[in-house]
């Protein structure tokens, strides 16, 4: 157990520092000169050099690396260019727009999906079954920014239910800010929803295959009650994976989907940047989700340990 | 190590006959084949020209003359779906040759080396999945600016590690297996057995995660063109039609609606096929996403 959990968040810390470095790298390549940038076309060669070193810029490669990865672990990532505040204060403001986001989008998509999967599995190659994998096709299909556009079509240009865009702020009071997510997070999960359902299922007619099934069966035990206990439990290992995965594409896709709500969360902030050729902004921001990401696939691998006994005692 | 039997030796006829009687193959085969004939045609004939603006005939309502209606600037949305099936399945498509290009020798290299090479490919591959192909992407694009072109190294890196990881656990599947002990036996080196024996054996693997990578390819297209990062206008794109039609919902609906089905139809057609492939070839491969 401590081998494995400890191999993993070797691995987990490994991955951090390659892409912090992936990170890094491409904001050198990147053409055009931050200090020239920040004090406009009108500046003298001189002045830019002074910033030039103020800001650090002409440090040997692998100091500035280190400089710059110091600060992000003590949560320091520099200045915007164009905000001219530190980039933690804008991070700060849009996080609590984005996450709550993804986690909806994540809750909701479990909800649909497992119970969806557990229908299907049970009524294998049944009517029923056939319905609900022909709906889970079609949304594996669907983009969500279109399912987007459409469910504010209906709930709010047609039927007026909730707001089409926009977010009033938590300060306005949480309904109010609920429900300005509610679309947002409906458009991320059903297609989310839609995969998920399908790897449940899945994994659920193989487990039900296996003999430990039709011995729980053949001690009498009813079919929902084996369902639920018995092959639930050891389809969760795809599932898990799958989730895990998911998170990182519904904080990925956060950025398109808020783009369509006009949601002032991450993905807003890194577009405007790059309009605006903020690149600490940028590079912070992309660093903070693939932090997240890499987070999250390490949280999938422990929680494999507590799903799955034989893992735990392996050595 | 689990007891293994060869399936034994299909002919092309009776995949033929299974391949005609799977409906979920027939149905994604006929869908596909429809695309791709729009999307060529489109190269010879659409029904107006998409790069003649007619501003008298904007946001005209579906109509005999325009069956899809016309855009903000009157262009006609049936042929702007038209080149757009164009420029969606090329983008896809040259993603996935990027990927299978260079994931599938990586994990092809990866299972027959094992031991620290194995590792190293594996902890590059987390490394590229660490960043959602969204936010590689939206790097590329800080580096080199919005385009197609980016669209698809961008789409592509990302297939990348999908390709190595499914050629790397299909061939460690296949190294134990008799006849790749004779052919070592025989004296072959690694890099001939890979090409010869391993590779064959994994293409229907590949042939299914293929039409898995070319839908979310297309998904991942229009994402990226929605937001501006990837075909610029006057290029017509499924995912920038979309963009035009946000702000005209209400009064031009039309605009919306038509090339949000186009992308669901062709990645719908695209993975009811690649299921049908699976489960002709191989009823017990299983997909991975």
């Amino acid at each position: 157990m401590t081998a494995y959990l400890l191999k993993r968040l070797a691995i987990a810390l490994i991955t951090l520092v390659l892409a912090s470095m992936v990170v890094f790298a491409v904001l050198e390549i990147i053409p055009g000169d931050p200090a020239r940038l920040m004090l406009g076309l009108n500046a003298s060669a001189d002045q830019v050099e002074l910033l030039r070193n103020q800001m650090g810029l002409n440090a040997p490669l692998a100091l500035r690396y280190l400089h710059w990865a110091g600060g992000l672990l003590s949560l320091d990532f520099g200045r915007s260019y164009t905000y001219s505040v530190p980039v933690i204060d804008l991070v700060r403001e849009r996080v609590v727009v984005s996450l709550p986001l993804a986690l909806i989008a994540l809750a909701l998509s479990t909800i649909i999906a497992v119970p969806v999967g557990l229908f299907s599995a049970g009524r294998h190659g049944r009517a029923g079954d056939t319905i609900a994998m022909g709906a889970a096709q079609l949304g594996v299909a669907v983009p969500n920014f279109w399912f987007a556009l459409m469910l504010i079509y209906l709930f709010a240009v047609w039927l007026r239910l909730v707001p089409s865009g926009g977010f009033p702020g938590w300060s306005a009071g949480v309904w109010p800010a609920l429900k300005s997510l509610i679309l947002p997070a409906i458009a991320l999960a059903l297609p989310q929803a839609a995969i998920l359902a399908r790897v449940t299922r899945s994994a659920l007619i193989e487990v039900l295959n296996e003999d430990y099934i039709r011995t729980a069966r053949a001690k009498g035990l009813p079919f929902r009650a084996v369902l639920w206990r018995h092959a639930l439990r050891n389809a969760m290992i795809p599932v898990l994976t799958i989730l895990g995965l998911q998170f990182a594409f519904l904080l990925a896709g956060t950025i398109i989907i808020e783009n369509v709500f006009y949601l002032p969360g991450l993905g807003r902030l890194v577009f405007q940047a790059i309009t605006q050729r903020d690149l600490i902004v940028v590079e912070s921001v992309v660093m903070l989700l693939v932090a997240a990401v890499i987070a999250v696939n390490l949280l999938v691998d422990l929680s494999y340990a507590v799903v799955d006994p034989r893992l735990r005692s392996r050595q | 190590m689990t007891l293994r039997f060869d399936i034994p030796e299909e002919n092309f006829a009776d995949i033929l006959v299974k391949a005609f009687t799977n409906r979920s193959f027939l149905t994604g085969f006929v869908i596909t084949i429809v695309v791709a004939a729009v999307a060529i045609v489109s190269f010879f004939w659409t029904p107006f020209d998409v790069t003649r603006l007619i501003i008298a005939d904007k946001t005209q309502a579906p109509s005999p003359a325009h069956w899809f209606g016309t855009d903000h600037f009157g262009r006609d949305i049936l042929s702007m779906i038209m080149v757009g099936a164009r420029n969606s399945i090329a983008v896809a498509l040259v993603a996935v040759g990027i990927g299978m290009g260079v994931g599938v020798p990586l994990g092809a290299f990866a299972a027959a080396r094992g031991g620290i090479v194995d590792e190293a490919v594996m902890r590059l591959n987390d490394l590229v999945f660490a960043f959602p192909a969204l936010l590689s992407a939206i790097m590329i694009t800080a580096i080199f600016g919005p385009g197609a072109l980016n669209a698809i190294i961008a789409i592509g890196i990302f297939n990348i590690p999908v390709f190595a990881r499914v050629a790397r656990a299909g061939a460690l599947a296949i190294w134990p297996r008799e006849f790749i002990l004779a052919a070592r036996a025989a004296g072959k080196g690694k890099t001939l057995i890979t090409l010869e024996h391993v590779l064959p054996n994994i293409v229907t693997l590949l042939l299914v995660q293929g039409t898995i990578q070319f839908a979310l390819g297309i998904l991942a297209e229009a994402g990226l063109s929605y937001v501006g990062l990837g075909t610029q206008p006057p290029m017509p794109s499924w995912g920038r039609m979309l963009f035009d039609a946000q702000t005209r919902m209400v009064a031009a609906p039309w605009m919306a609606i038509f090339p949000g089905m186009a992308i669901v139809v062709t990645v719908l057609g695209l993975n009811l096929l690649g299921d049908g492939i699976a489960d002709i070839l191989d009823p017990k491969s299983r997909r991975q996403r």
